[in-house]
């Protein structure tokens, strides 16, 4: 059901709200960049609707919230163990339409990929969604190559115009704190064309995984991980079993997020790293956004965000290396003609 | 028939040159900075009452040769806009630069422009010239964003050196290390790893942010204060050219300004009168009071920030060839 309310009345909603839940949405954090006088736009807790930023496009998504950075699993003394507390309260995330294409990622991997991850369903079972519309594309985005320009599957999307609010809830506990609002048709603000576009190939054959356009990357990329930490759809992680220094018989185990291009990905036991070369690195995440999760999974796994290309030191653009390969795939098929 | 007062004109930024009959103009640009439009007029004069060239001064300044003496009210009224726009303090409008004993500050290209820079140089240099200019007392300043120190303040009476102080959120930390990597290679390799996570020496620690620009999750982040490392009597010259050493660590910009102003009365109090030109490097004049007496008027009245690391006293070495 569509609303038009104001932002008092929601700023009210979401205040009774934060009993139950921990509003989460991108934030300015002033200074808070990699230079000097840069703002970061990422995921915080916000009792305001005024504190969310709704004109850019933040450069961490909203991950964090549902896959920590660092997650305590369980502690452990010498005979037992116990699972860490999950969180008292559950979770609302503002997010942009791409995010929630993201999520279906993320459900994918940690839901619907063999064994249920637990501490990934917690939180998940407790999370609401609300959409924040796209009125313009920002650079770098091609969410309408990747077809995640829209998405219907949000509890509520929300709108704000400067005292004005329009909601359009498909959550009972809006439709009810919103009873005697103007009801109205709301529809979600998104956008139906970006100045990126990306055309995937539609296979990639095999010779392609060992061919020389792959070591320009190797030459370019300083494997900091940037693309993968700030990618709603990396899922990987890494474990840490930390023992107390005061003690060395307790401890806890922690998962982190870990970056297939940051040194000791591949690491095993004994020493060995099979994939050492950044330009493998390269080929081996680009395949996985647009080949192999399509052919595990049927979807794309990237959704077109383009947060990989904003952050990138280098500027290594992993859209324009979608259709560098794209036009290498034609060639090749070309030749065998 | 010239009759000139050399001592005037040296006060008012021209040069007596080599070159009978011709001075130099000295165009002094605090912070290094100017809008393009500028050059246009500072070209003019070069091509009106220059001999058509433009020396780069190291102090970021512009030095106009081949000038005549007997047009340098005629080049005044043409700096006369430069000065303005710079927004340069001056005693007599129209009458160029009223002072040259305390030269130009200048600044690396800081924050506006450089990704290691832990302040906008610019802005401090502005700031600091509006405080100490014009001043007829030899005081060279610099400021630089890190502790790289582009602009070798180390080689100046007073080096202003950025730092900030890294904050660290663990909880954002993953554990990649490629600050621990990026503080060994690049900087003093205060960064160690403890069950996963980074312990800072703050001992060691110089501030340079590399542990912020390397991380790739803002689990470091800059503080919101900017702190600052105060390098004092740095020279070259002649008898005893030598590095500026540390005084003051973790300083605020309010406590170097006063340090630097109340330089100016211990200087006027202890210059030998007597000294050639009635110039006397501020260094020698501490080499002859000892440190203790120019600590005791450098920080008369200053109020430091809890952080600030006071040292003291300070000795210097450098090369001796008296």
């Amino acid at each position: 059901m569509g609303y038009q309310t104001t932002a008092e009345k929601m700023n009210a909603i979401f205040s009774d709200l934060s009993k139950d839940y921990l509003i989460y949405a991108p934030k300015r954090f002033v200074g808070d960049g990699t230079f000097t006088d840069i703002d970061t736009i990422r995921y915080g807790e916000i009792t305001d609707l005024s504190e969310i930023e709704f004109a850019e496009k933040s450069d961490y998504s909203f991950k964090e919230v549902l896959l920590p950075i660092s997650e305590t699993l369980f502690y452990f003394t010498e005979n037992e163990m116990k699972e860490a507390d999950a969180p008292k309260k559950g979770a609302i995330v503002f997010l942009r339409s791409c995010d929630l294409h993201g999520l279906k990622r993320m459900d994918t991997i940690y839901l619907e990929n063999g064994a249920v991850d637990t501490y990934y369903k917690r939180l998940r079972d407790n999370t609401k969604f609300i959409l924040m519309g796209c009125e313009n594309s920002f650079e770098n985005c091609f969410c309408v190559s990747m077809g995640t320009q829209k998405s219907d599957d949000y509890d509520a999307y929300l709108k704000v115009d400067g005292d004005t609010v329009l909601v359009d809830s498909h959550w009972d506990y809006l439709d009810t704190a919103l009873t005697g609002a103007t009801q109205t048709q709301v529809i979600a603000d998104s956008v139906t064309a970006n100045d990126t576009v990306v055309t995937i190939p539609e296979t990639v054959p095999q010779s392609l995984f060992d061919a020389p356009f792959w070591e320009e990357y190797g030459n370019r990329c300083i494997a900091c991980g940037r693309c993968n930490f700030v990618c709603p759809t990396c899922t990987c992680f890494t474990m840490q079993d930390i023992f107390y220094t005061d003690n060395g018989k307790a401890g806890e185990r922690r998962r982190v997020w870990a970056s297939c291009h940051v040194d000791g990905y591949t690491d095993m036991a004994g020493g060995h790293a099979f994939r050492n070369d950044k330009g493998q690195r390269m080929r081996f995440k680009v395949m996985h956004k647009v080949n192999d999760y399509k052919r595990r999974f049927g979807t794309h796994m990237c959704i077109g965000c383009g947060r990989c290309d904003d952050v990138c030191p280098e500027y290594i653009s992993f859209a324009n290396c979608i259709n560098k390969l794209n036009a290498l795939v034609n060639d090749s098929a070309k030749e065998e003609n | 028939m010239l009759d000139l007062n050399t001592k005037k004109i040296k006060k008012n930024a021209y040069r007596v040159t080599k070159v009978r009959g011709e001075t130099a103009s000295r165009v002094r640009v605090p912070g290094g900075l100017l809008t393009a439009e500028l050059l246009p007029l500072i070209q003019n004069i070069a091509e009106t009452y220059g001999n058509g060239r433009i020396h780069l001064t190291t102090r970021q300044g512009f030095e106009i040769p081949g000038i005549k003496y007997t047009d340098m009210d005629a080049v005044n009224a043409l700096l006369q806009p430069i000065i303005e726009k710079l927004n340069i303090n001056q005693e007599i409008p129209g009458k160029g630069y009223t002072s040259a004993g305390t030269r130009n500050v200048s600044a690396c290209i800081g924050s506006n422009t450089c990704p290691f820079a832990t302040y906008n140089t610019t802005n401090f240099a502005k700031k600091m010239e509006q405080e100490i200019f014009p001043n007829d007392l030899h005081f060279k300043v610099a400021f630089t964003g890190c502790a790289n120190d582009c602009i070798k303040t180390r080689m100046h009476d007073f080096g202003i050196i950025g730092m900030t102080e890294p904050q660290y959120e663990k909880e954002r930390c993953m554990g990649c290390q490629a600050c621990v990597k990026a503080c060994k290679k690049k900087s003093v390799d205060a960064l160690s790893v403890e069950n996963y996570r980074i312990v800072r020496n703050t001992e060691k620690c110089v501030g340079c942010g590399e542990c912020v620009i390397n991380c790739p999750t803002r689990a470091w982040t800059r503080s919101p204060e900017t702190y600052y490392r105060l390098v004092i009597m740095g020279r070259t010259g002649k008898r005893n050219p030598r590095l500026a050493e540390d005084f003051l660590v973790w300083a605020t910009e309010d406590a170097i300004i006063k340090i630097v102003k109340n330089t100016y009365g211990f200087v006027n109090n202890y210059i030998d009168r007597e000294a050639p030109g009635g110039k006397e490097h501020i260094g020698y004049i501490i080499d002859r009071t000892g440190f203790a007496e120019y600590k005791k008027w450098a920080m008369e009245g200053v109020e430091l920030d809890p952080r600030t690391i006071v040292k003291g006293p300070v000795y210097w070495s450098g090369i001796h060839y008296d």
